[in-house]
């Protein structure tokens, strides 16, 4: 028998206010209206006042309608047909074929315990210099690339997506724009992997509760993966559009906000989300990668300011680039030890003179006159930019730092570069090299950022 | 008259729940309910949420649930107790790993595999595990709170076993164990009180962590430096034993590093680490180290001398705002036994987020960036947990506390980051420039103050930071002027400057060498970044002086990585001291 309850109180935003007893807080309902179902989760438990959100926004809801709870939690469904196939914020399939039979799990579970988590030790290669060379990304590491709109944060994330290789992808779409949905699609298409791939996707026109939800779907599907030893890359789009629902939601609740509109607990809310990146000991892991778009590209804006705190570095997407400051992978130290004698100290090294130039063409922009030291300085900003910093370029590893040492070869004396004297003798070009790209990388070169432009 | 804990058994359900918003549960009490005592919400599977009760209005009470509230039902039965939320202290704390309410996470995962338990307490000292006790008072001695009755070795350690804290006048011993190995839950004495009860006495005993721990005759100035082997901390904005100092910085500075290598590095008996709503993965770094790392001052892990507190951003956030008391506490009770203790938190912001967090579902009247108005308060009360203290038999004990702040947008015009630069003793400000240009540890040297000694005289250390303001003077001038408008005398200023900061402030973390710098050898250091500063430098034009800087520089770096006592070192140190007799004319590199 199925037992419901008709006395809807209160309709507001998308919170519906209905008299009920014996109701779980967090568990699921349906209300039944003229227009069909709607999902709702229970919100607040008030003496015998049972609020709860409607997924799909309350219009429509009359205080005629009537509720029926679920004594269960929201749960996604865990099953090998997931691969493939495209989901809704809800977990509803949205491409037209039947929703998989599979195991129920519930989202949103308690945290790995923090013992149990392996130290992250296995590099990500993604052939980009300014990723691999000097913020490395490591297995299970969360981290957003922060852009603003027009940048091509989504290219970027499909890409690095594409070339690391994980056993399973999943993306989370939020807000996400058709087209966006369809490029990421050919791009997992044109690479072959999207039989292991798996889609949750919320478009703008979509109801903003489920926005809230399309990370839980993904991460809980994943966890479940990662438990039997898979390596699973979840890659989330656009988290701004996750905290902007979350705000939405907040000021309906008549939450008092804490900064910018934005509700007090907005740290803690993405943050249970992002920490479900992990390496489990004796198991799998998950590694989230995520797009975060500057809102006036201000990254003390709270959204890329409590990502920034929650996040295991960022990397920052500005003029087609990855941009050398801000950006930072704070896992680099757990895997940069073990590549090459060489590797940390040219990443520090190149950055911090890379820094000085950036002072001597302010003094330049302001006209003063160039020392030769300046000059020295201005000379390397231009090779690093082109050879190093420019996203088409895509080298392995050894070769990028081996064409460090040769642009700062080609730049300054040993001295000058702060590089210590031990791996100067080791490293430091003998010969004259040219580190000018050779024919078959332009070519290369080009290819890829045709690639880029239609992925 | 004995402790208000011993007799808090818990009673059967007295209480209902009204109420669920979050992790705020309301619930109507049958009879007494005491505020900030703890309560267990039962949920229908028969699983004990933990609770504390954080206002009472008249029959009812509203409640913190320190798990997830999910499934909880109105109606549902709540246990309150009349204990206050405290924590087990006794032998076997040391190289524990626990969640912020004590519980042991190895033991967690032992029985409930990869995830966290909701409902799943577990005993925070091991009620099997034996310690050798040695009796340290005789029948009829007259003894006091936190007197020393036995110890136990733990680790290194002497562990003292105390009379309860929480006692008040004197008690006679009547019984005492002899010589022998005992649980920690075994009685080991028998205390009369002067009114003729008995009292049994274990090795472990509770203590209510938010109420500060402290037996002592009186409390003592602090001022002996605390050595982190952190240059630009002893040298320039030094940290004392018994002290506080706080870390704020944007995020990606380097306050976490910096903490980490502090637990390491720091010349101290016991360091306790709360990672207070942060990342997990920085936690199990330490966590996977530790019991790798000998400690060179005693040839043991560093695991040995820790405690670590989780409570990451993904726990429960109420058990994040108890984390820090509870690491506070157990500092304190090892202050207790004579020793020096620094407790890291890491971040306070998260702390005060919680507690943030909590006003808004109860709808107090927020003040500034909807922190509750209490929140400066809270923050003194904590760091007055830090102290130096004389203990009743003459010896003496520390607690440091050492806290990040996370400032929203990396602003420290904010109220944590405000509220807690009123009541600290040293300020350990984080720049963005700084971190971006990888110049770590990324501490602003014109911004960052201590108010406490250090190891460097008093004169030299101003003197260093006169030559970097000197330095920053000379740069905005030269901003302006370019260099062609700047002196040659000015000009070798900032180049000074620059060579202070690049070789003596900055300091390669993961560096075996250059990352921790023994006191004795910082003076060594500083004394001849010194001479090189003093030497009046014999160069015709800005593009040698700039030359000869580099050079100079490049010893010293070379000479910071170099262990000491090895040949390089010597070699290097030769070099700098042929630089400086040369006045920078030494050929041949
Ligand atoms: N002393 C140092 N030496 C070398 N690298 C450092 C140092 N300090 C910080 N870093 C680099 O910066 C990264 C970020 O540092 P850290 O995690 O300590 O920042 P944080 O201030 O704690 O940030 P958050 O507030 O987000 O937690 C590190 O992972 C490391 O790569
Ligand atoms: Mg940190």
């Amino acid at each position: 028998m199925r037992k419901y309850f008709d006395a809807i109180r209160r309709i507001a935003g998308n919170v519906v206010t209905v008299q009920a007893t014996g109701v779980g807080y967090d568990e699921l309902a349906v209300i039944e209206s003229a227009h069909g179902e709607s999902l709702a989760q229970v919100i607040r438990l008030e003496g015998q006042q049972v609020s709860v959100q409607i997924f799909s926004g309350s219009q429509g809801v009359s205080n005629n309608d009537r509720v029926r709870f679920l004594r269960r939690p929201m749960e996604a469904i865990f099953s090998e047909d997931l691969f493939g196939r495209v989901f809704d914020g809800s977990g509803r399939p949205r491409d037209d074929r039947p929703m998989p039979a599979g195991r129920r799990i519930p989202i949103g579970a308690p945290p790995v315990n923090p013992v149990m988590r392996h130290m992250p030790d296995k590099m990500i290669h993604t052939g980009i210099p300014m990723i691999d060379v000097f913020n490395s990304l490591v297995e299970s590491q969360k981290i957003p690339i922060f852009s603003v709109a027009g940048e091509p944060y989504n290219e970027l994330l499909a890409r690095i997506g594409m070339q690391a290789n994980a056993d399973i992808i999943i993306l989370g779409g939020m807000g996400l724009r058709h087209d966006d949905y369809l490029k990421f699609c050919r791009t997992f298409e044109e690479g072959g992997a999207l039989g292991r791939t798996i889609m949750f996707i919320h478009t703008a026109a979509d109801p903003v509760v489920e926005c809230l939800l399309v990370p839980d779907l993904c991460l809980a599907v994943g966890e479940q993966f990662a438990l039997q030893s898979k390596r699973v890359l979840v890659l989330l789009t656009d988290m701004t559009a996750f905290a902007d629902a979350l705000k939405e939601i907040s000021i309906i609740m008549e939450q008092i906000p804490s900064n910018r509109g934005y509700p007090g607990d907005l740290y803690t809310q993405m943050a249970r989300r992002y920490e479900k990146a992990v390496d489990l000991e004796g198991a799998g892991s998950m590694t989230i990668l995520a797009c975060v778009t500057m809102p006036g590209d201000d990254v003390t804006h709270p959204v890329p300011d409590n990502t920034g705190y929650i996040t295991e570095g960022q990397f920052y997407l500005r003029n087609g680039r990855i941009e050398p400051f801000g950006s930072l992978s704070r896992l680099k130290q757990q895997v940069n030890g073990k590549t090459r004698n060489d590797h940390r100290a040219i990443m520090d090294g190149c950055i911090q003179l890379y820094a000085l130039c950036r002072e001597s063409r302010e003094k330049r922009d302001m006209g003063f006159e160039m020392s030769e030291w300046d000059k020295k300085l201005l000379k390397y900003g231009e090779l690093f930019e082109e050879r190093i910093m420019d996203l088409a370029v895509n080298i392995p590893l050894f070769e990028a730092l081996d064409r460090c040492w040769a642009i700062l070869a080609e730049c300054f004396e040993p001295a000058e570069t702060g590089i210590r004297r031990a791996l100067i003798d080791e490293h430091w070009p003998k010969p004259r090299v040219s580190t000018a790209p050779t024919g078959k990388e332009k070519a290369a070169k080009k290819d890829e950022s045709k690639q880029l432009v239609t992925a | 008259m004995a402790t208000q804990l011993e007799q808090a058994v818990p009673k059967a359900a007295n209480a209902k729940i009204r109420a669920v918003y979050g992790n705020l549960v309301v619930v109507e009490a049958e009879g007494r309910v005491v505020q900030n005592s703890v309560a267990y919400c039962i949920r229908s599977d028969g699983v004990r949420l933990l609770s504390e009760v954080i206002r009472v209005r008249g029959q009812a009470a509203d409640l913190q649930v320190f798990e997830e509230t999910r499934g909880l039902k109105v109606g549902d039965p709540v246990e309150l107790t009349e204990q206050m939320l405290s924590v087990d202290l006794g032998p076997g704390l040391l190289g524990q790993i626990y969640d912020g309410l004590q519980n042991p996470l190895p033991e967690v995962a032992k029985q409930a595999g990869y995830f966290l338990k909701p409902g799943m307490y577990l005993p925070a000292l091991s009620t099997e595990k034996r310690w050798e006790f040695t009796p340290k008072v005789s029948i009829g001695q007259r003894v006091r709170a936190a007197d020393t009755l036995g110890t136990v070795p733990e680790g290194i350690f002497e562990h003292c076993v105390m009379a309860p804290f929480g006692w008040r006048g004197e008690y006679v011993v009547e019984k005492i164990a002899p010589r022998g190995s005992y649980t920690v839950d075994q009685e080991i004495a028998v205390l009369r009180d002067r009114s003729g009860d008995l009292h049994s006495v274990s090795m472990q005993q509770r203590w209510p962590v938010k109420r500060p721990l402290m037996v002592c005759r009186r409390r003592l100035m602090p001022e002996e430096p605390l050595v982190t082997r952190v240059r630009i901390i002893d040298s320039m904005f030094p940290v004392v034993r018994g002290g506080t100092y706080c870390i704020p910085g944007p995020f990606g500075a380097g306050k976490t590093v910096l903490q980490q290598i502090t637990s390491r590095n720091a010349e101290i008996d016991i360091v306790i680490i709360a990672a207070c709503g942060e990342r997990a993965g920085e936690v199990v770094e330490t966590l996977r180290d530790f019991p790798k790392l000998t400690d060179p001052r005693t040839g043991r892990t560093l695991m040995e001398r820790t405690v670590i507190i989780v409570n990451t951003s993904a726990m429960p956030v109420a058990a994040r705002e108890a984390s820090v008391y509870t690491a506070a506490t157990i500092g304190e009770y090892y202050r207790q036994m004579g020793l020096n203790v620094l407790l890291l938190a890491d971040s306070t912001s998260r702390w005060a987020q919680a507690m943030r967090e909590l006003s808004g579902r109860l709808e107090e009247i927020p003040g500034e960036e909807a922190f509750p108005a209490y929140l400066e308060s809270r923050i003194a009360a904590f760091y007055e947990r830090a102290g130096a203290i004389e203990l009743n038999d003459g010896r003496v004990g520390s607690l440091t506390i050492g806290g990040t702040v996370s400032p929203a947008g990396g602003n420290f015009e904010e109220p944590v980051t405000q509220g807690t630069l009123k009541v600290v003793g040293a300020f350990h400000g984080l720049s963005r420039a700084r971190s971006d240009a990888r110049r770590y540890p990324a501490i602003d040297p014109l911004e960052s103050w201590s108010k406490y000694p250090g190891i460097i005289p008093q004169a030299d250390m101003l003197k260093m930071r006169r030559l970097l303001q000197q330095g920053n003077e000379v740069r905005q001038m030269m901003t302006v002027v370019g260099e062609e408008g700047t002196s040659l005398e000015d000009f070798i200023v900032a180049l000074k400057a620059d060579f202070f900061d690049n070789c003596y402030l900055q300091q390669n973390a993961f560096d075996a060498v250059d990352g921790a710098t023994p006191a004795q050898r910082q003076k060594f250091v500083f004394r001849k970044a010194m001479e090189v500063v003093d030497t009046e430098l014999k160069v015709q034009d800005k593009a040698e002086a700039r030359r000869v800087m580099f050079e100079i520089s490049d010893l010293f770096r070379n000479w910071n990585y170099s262990a000491e006592g090895t040949e390089e070192y010597n070699r290097w140190l030769q070099a700098i001291d042929e630089f400086i007799a040369t006045k920078g004319q030494r050929r041949h590199a």
